[in-house]
């Protein structure tokens, strides 16, 4: 195990609730989503990663979002990973308040799964129309994707 | 024919809209201006703006953004104004078909002159294509 | 006294690529804010991917960006063989390099032209278009396509490259450097296009590192990042090269790091030529079993993402994609702010989005006069401001 896998699991200690090392290179932890913020953070500001994007899956077990951090020092992918388990009213903290990098993959995330940023700075339609029909969210597997054609409009 | 379709034919002016494509076909579109095919030679030339334009050649998939703007563009269009489909996109949807982003094909959304497939189409493809619809035109009278 | 005037700038830039709408907010001449709205191309690709076999999928992400087609698979193969964990053949690993930095030769290329026209140097787009020409035939005859070459496959290559083809493919990037040393030449001491890209459209190392630039956009800032180094994939760490960096962040910093990658492609090629081990080129990956997979790679503009998640069956389950401008473009939001109008082309085009703009350029005085111009206007401002230099530069 390198400096950066330890010094994390050090500082963040108890917030990690579970490690999975899919390989040298790609570590997943586990964490509360009330810690997503203190996390973020620490590993942006003071451990000097890169956000490289964040991914929001639909899972049987709730809507879960994994950040994804480069460690371009040692060439590694940290991800951290948030179950949400209320698909119904999913909610977590915007961490775009501090990382500018993150505010439009949350507007996407927000947008095709319907995960809720508390105080992102400008939670708008960034892909879709603005008049998406709401609670209509493409990623989910619920989603009902027969649309091709249902906005057709004759020319003649 | 008459005399507008006539002075058309001489040397047609192109407008390029891309409804959500990958961008291929618009490379290959402006590849056809530069040295290698070069077809200024014939009078054929990329135009700004649709008002000035005989034709206009729309690649990709409409979408649920790009949709309505082509109609928009199109109703622009001083008339006659021909309309060329590129790509493989723009004819059936491609890969893209089944997408809950994607709104039917070209033709779904404004009458389409002339097709031309491939994925992207070759540059010699597209001037083979364009050629295909000025004699198409000429033989109209 | 100014009143603050908002200039849209898009969705259709007469000339190219994808359509992007920016939002201009000036006063008099001055941009002091920015806001951009994406989306014009849309596609739904990552629930699409979910509803293809994994085979397929190569064919569907490769038709997301015309100009990157091999960079996607690239990422997605890779993000498969990480899930996997495939032992890849050597050979398959140098030619998917040897494919990727053609790309990044023809990529660049493009670029340049662009530049070149959007600050009214059209003999640049000429001539860089006219020497890109003889890439896609290399393009042509290893994969019969000159653009979307459907060389990747999940554990390893679809087509091999002939021995009796290498010659030619050597020929070509050997006459290649003489081309780019003249280009270096013309574009880069040229006291016209210095003056037009030099301070212009800055990106500073924080602002670079707070937006999570990546690729040619932040190596002109300073930060030395590439993924084929900090994250070695298919040949790269059996290779020697740089990586390019610049200090200021300025449009004419990005033009010399992307000028000189060139060259380094280059060599990566001719290295690639001479190690290529004989032997297969696919490992006949059969099914794909449950897990996840992250591949990244370093493509023509930065690193391009791929998350592939897989129950077992044989469709992903989850397909996520970030392409390197999703991050590059944001940035402008800094960049492009304390410019001027007429840098504003130069400056938007100069992280290399697989740009699109300007329908027409609509100036809404506050109260008063509306003024509508079109997407050549843009484009014009900023070529009469070259001309204008030009003349004062040389009639001194």
């Amino acid at each position: 195990m390198t400096d950066t896998i330890k010094e994390i699991k050090k500082s963040l200690g108890k917030k990690i609730l579970n490690t999975q090392e899919h390989s040298e290179k790609r570590i997943y932890f586990d964490i509360d989503k009330k810690d997503i913020v203190e996390v973020a953070k620490f590993l942006f500001k003071e451990m000097g990663l890169r956000f490289s994007t964040a991914t929001g899956v639909d899972t049987p077990r709730g809507l879960e979002i994994l950040y994804h951090f480069a460690d371009d020092k040692e060439g590694r992918l940290i991800n951290i990973r948030v179950l949400l388990e209320d698909k119904k009213k999913p909610e977590i903290d915007s961490i775009a308040k501090f990382m500018k990098a993150a505010e439009w993959i949350e507007r996407e995330i927000w947008e095709l799964l319907g995960v809720n940023f508390l105080g992102h700075p400008d939670l708008r339609h960034l892909l879709l129309i603005d008049d998406w029909p709401k609670d209509d969210f493409p990623l989910r597997h619920d989603h009902e994707h027969d649309h091709e054609h249902n906005k057709k409009e004759e020319h003649k | 024919m008459n005399l507008k379709l006539k002075a058309l034919t001489k040397s047609i002016w192109v407008f390029h809209f891309a409804a959500s494509p990958c961008n291929n076909c618009d490379i290959e579109i402006l590849d056809l201006l530069t040295p290698r095919h070069d077809v200024e030679r014939f009078g054929i030339q990329l135009v700004g703006s649709i008002r000035h334009a005989d034709v206009l050649l729309v690649t990709g998939v409409p979408n649920s953004k790009t949709g309505p703007k082509l109609k928009e563009v199109f109703a622009q269009a001083p008339k006659p104004c021909f309309v060329v489909a590129v790509g493989a996109c723009a004819l059936g949807g491609c890969t893209f078909r089944g997408s809950y982003n994607v709104k039917g094909t070209v033709d779904d959304w404004i009458p389409v002159n002339a097709y031309v497939p491939g994925c992207p189409p070759k540059p010699e493809a597209m001037i083979a294509g364009i050629v295909k619809l000025l004699n198409s035109l000429k033989e109209k009278k | 006294m100014s009143h603050k005037v908002v200039i849209p700038i898009g969705p259709y830039h007469p000339l190219q690529e994808e359509p992007e709408f920016f939002r201009l907010y000036v006063e008099g001449e001055k941009v002091v804010d920015i806001d951009i709205v994406i989306g014009y191309v849309h596609r739904g690709i990552e629930q699409l991917s979910e509803t293809k076999h994994f085979d397929q999928v190569a064919f569907l992400v490769e038709r997301i960006c015309g100009i990157c087609s091999t960079s996607h698979p690239f990422a997605y193969v890779n993000a498969i063989d990480d899930l996997t964990k495939v032992e890849v053949p050597q050979r398959a690993l140098y030619i998917r390099t040897i494919i990727a930095e053609l790309e990044r030769i023809h990529s660049h290329l493009l670029w340049l032209g662009l530049a070149g026209h959007f600050i009214g140097y059209n003999t640049v787009w000429m001539w860089s278009w006219k020497y890109r020409e003889p890439v896609l035939d290399i393009f042509e005859l290893i994969s019969g396509n000159r653009n979307h070459y459907a060389m990747m496959k999940p554990g390893g290559v679809r087509r091999d490259i002939k021995e009796e083809d290498i010659p030619r493919i050597k020929k070509c990037v050997d006459d290649l450097v003489p081309i780019l040393n003249m280009f270096k030449g013309a574009v880069m001491d040229d006291p016209v296009i210095q003056a037009r890209t030099k301070g212009v459209g800055v990106l500073t190392k924080q602002q670079a590192i707070a937006y999570s630039a990546v690729g040619p956009t932040a190596r002109a800032s300073g930060v030395k990042i590439d993924v084929r180094k900090d994250h070695p994939y298919g040949a790269y760490n059996f290779l020697d090269w740089n990586i390019i960096t610049q200090e200021d962040g300025d449009v004419f910093a990005k033009l010399i790091v992307r000028v000189l990658e060139m060259y380094e492609s280059i060599k990566i090629i001719r290295q690639c030529l001479d190690k290529m081990p004989k032997g297969p080129i696919d490992a006949n990956l059969k099914d794909i079993p449950e897990g996840e997979g992250i591949g990244h790679i370093e493509a023509p503009r930065g690193e391009c993402f791929h998350y592939i998640r897989s129950d077992g069956t044989n469709r992903p389950i989850r397909h996520k994609i970030r392409a390197p401008s999703y991050m590059n473009v944001a940035s402008n939001k800094v960049s492009a702010v304390g410019g001027t109008i007429s840098d504003a082309a130069i400056t938007l085009a100069a992280v290399d989005p697989c740009y699109c703009c300007t329908e027409r350029v609509a100036v809404f005085n506050k109260g008063s006069d509306k003024k509508i111009l079109n997407g050549w206007d843009l484009i014009k401002l900023s070529q009469e401001k070259t001309e204008k230099l030009r003349k004062e530069i040389f009639n001194k």
